[in-house]
Parts: C-alpha cells; sequence; structure tokens
C-alpha cells in the first residue's frame, strides 16, 4: 500500500523539481504509451494473423502515421536512456549527489539518437 | 497519529518486482542492440529503409522485415531469433503491466481494488503473453 497523498493540483503545478521531476514524469508519460501501443500492436497482430479482423487493418494504419512513430519513438528512446539512469543511481546511491548533471548527460545521449532519426523520418514522409 | 505499516525487508513481493524491473529494463537494452547489429548483418545499410531497420532493432520477427529488400529473409527467420523475440515479450510485457500496476495503484488506496486490479491486470498479462508468445512461434 502506498501512501496516500492529498496534494491539490495547484499545489502540485507550483511545485518546482526541475530536470528530476520532468524526469519522472516523461519516464510515466513515455511508458504508459508503450504499454498502449505494444500491447495492442501484439493484439492486433494476433488479430490479423488468426482472425483476419478489418478492426486489426484498421488499427494498423494509426501507428503506420509519422505522428505516431514519432511520438512512440521517443517514448522508446527516452524510456530506454533515463531507465538506465535509474539504474545506475539505484546501483550506486553515492552518485546521486550527481543526480542533476546525469539529467544533462541523459538529454546529451537522448537528443542526437532521437533527433538524427526524427529528421530522417521527417524528411523521408516529406520527399514521399 | 497511527504509524502505518511497512512491510519488513527482504524477499517479498515488490522487493523482487523492483529487482525484476531493473534486470529486464537493462536486458531489453541489450536485447535491442543485438537486434540493430542483427539488422546491420542481415544488409540493412543497402536492403533496408529506417523504419524496417528500427522495427527488426526493437523485435526481431520475420513479418517486421517483409517490405523490405532482403533477397531472403528465411535465414533470419530461425530458432535464435525466436528466443530473442520471446525473451522481448516476456521482459517486456511483465516490466509493463508491473509498471502499469505500479502507476494504478498509487493512485487507488483502497485494498479491495488493489487485488481487483492485480487480478485484471493478471488476466490481461497472461493474454498478452499467450497472444505473443503464439504469433512468434508460428510467424
Amino acid at each position: 500500500m502506498t501512501l496516500p497523498r492529498r496534494v491539490p493540483l495547484s499545489a502540485a503545478l507550483r511545485y518546482q523539481g526541475g530536470g528530476p521531476m520532468w524526469a519522472w514524469i516523461l519516464h510515466r508519460v513515455s511508458g504508459l504509451g508503450m504499454i498502449l501501443f505494444i500491447a495492442s500492436h501484439v493484439l492486433a497482430g494476433f488479430g490479423i494473423q488468426q482472425l483476419g479482423g478489418d478492426w486489426a487493418i484498421w488499427y494498423n494504419t494509426i501507428y503506420e502515421s509519422l505522428y505516431f512513430q514519432l511520438f512512440i519513438y521517443f517514448c522508446v528512446i527516452f524510456h530506454a536512456v533515463n531507465g538506465l539512469r535509474i539504474i545506475i543511481l539505484d546501483a550506486w546511491p553515492a552518485l546521486i549527489k550527481f543526480q542533476r548533471e546525469f539529467i544533462w548527460l541523459e538529454w546529451a545521449i537522448v537528443l542526437p539518437i532521437y533527433g538524427l532519426t526524427a529528421w530522417i523520418m521527417i524528411q523521408r514522409s516529406l520527399g514521399g | 497519529m497511527k504509524p502505518r505499516k511497512v512491510p519488513t525487508p527482504g524477499w517479498n513481493f515488490e522487493y523482487l518486482m523492483w529487482l525484476f524491473t531493473r534486470i529486464s529494463g537493462a536486458a531489453m537494452v541489450l536485447l535491442a542492440l543485438i537486434g540493430f547489429v542483427g539488422a546491420l548483418v542481415m544488409g540493412a545499410r543497402y536492403h533496408m529503409d529506417l523504419g524496417t531497420l528500427l522495427r527488426w532493432t526493437f523485435f526481431p520477427n520475420p513479418n517486421h522485415v517483409l517490405n523490405s529488400d532482403i533477397p531472403d529473409i528465411a535465414p533470419w527467420a530461425n530458432a535464435y531469433w525466436q528466443i530473442m523475440q520471446l525473451a522481448l515479450v516476456f521482459f517486456g510485457a511483465t516490466h509493463g503491466f508491473n509498471g502499469l500496476r505500479l502507476v494504478l495503484e498509487e493512485y487507488i488506496h483502497s485494498w479491495g481494488w488493489h487485488m481487483f486490479l492485480r487480478l485484471v491486470l493478471m488476466v490481461l498479462w497472461l493474454i498478452t503473453l499467450g497472444a505473443g508468445f503464439f504469433l512468434v512461434l508460428t510467424s
């Protein structure tokens, strides 16, 4: 059981946690995004292969769109790199002292990987 | 104010899932790297577009490279890559549904709803595992 937290939304929005707070929020959002995508992708794949359902083919068209791919690729890359940061900080708690530096390092890894791929994806989709 | 009850430290469920989340997370990064190298060995530089390369990277299933120019996919649809896929399905589904459970339980405070939630997520987890394993073994 977790502790009940009775924090009003207005107070939550005023909280200034900085980098680690945003990493926590994005980790959560990207994790939920991936569950939604992967679980339904597995089920739609099963649907196409075994049941031949039109709903599964319709579902495929959603994640073939560029916007969805840009979203889910960000989820995967961010969640992976942020997860590695969490593993490292959990394994060597002394490093917590440098957690802000870890956030910068994390973005320095995520942004080039994501940006390069996103750039190619957008360019390809514009070029046809 | 009454102090809250904290579970005793040790090999309890929450600790095991905490450990599993870290180990499976690192394992999935490793599996993705193996898939990435595998796609390059397969000839991604000349026969695949970026999307196909990424699809094989994150899930090395032969259906994921159907639209590429790889002359023959058959040599790549073998037991080695099937084991990689099964590991990914198992790690991914377990890591993901446990994460979903943790997120939901932070916003729900009654024991009864927790148990109901765990039952529902357990069923969804088993369905996803079953569908995923079936797909991997038949494709």
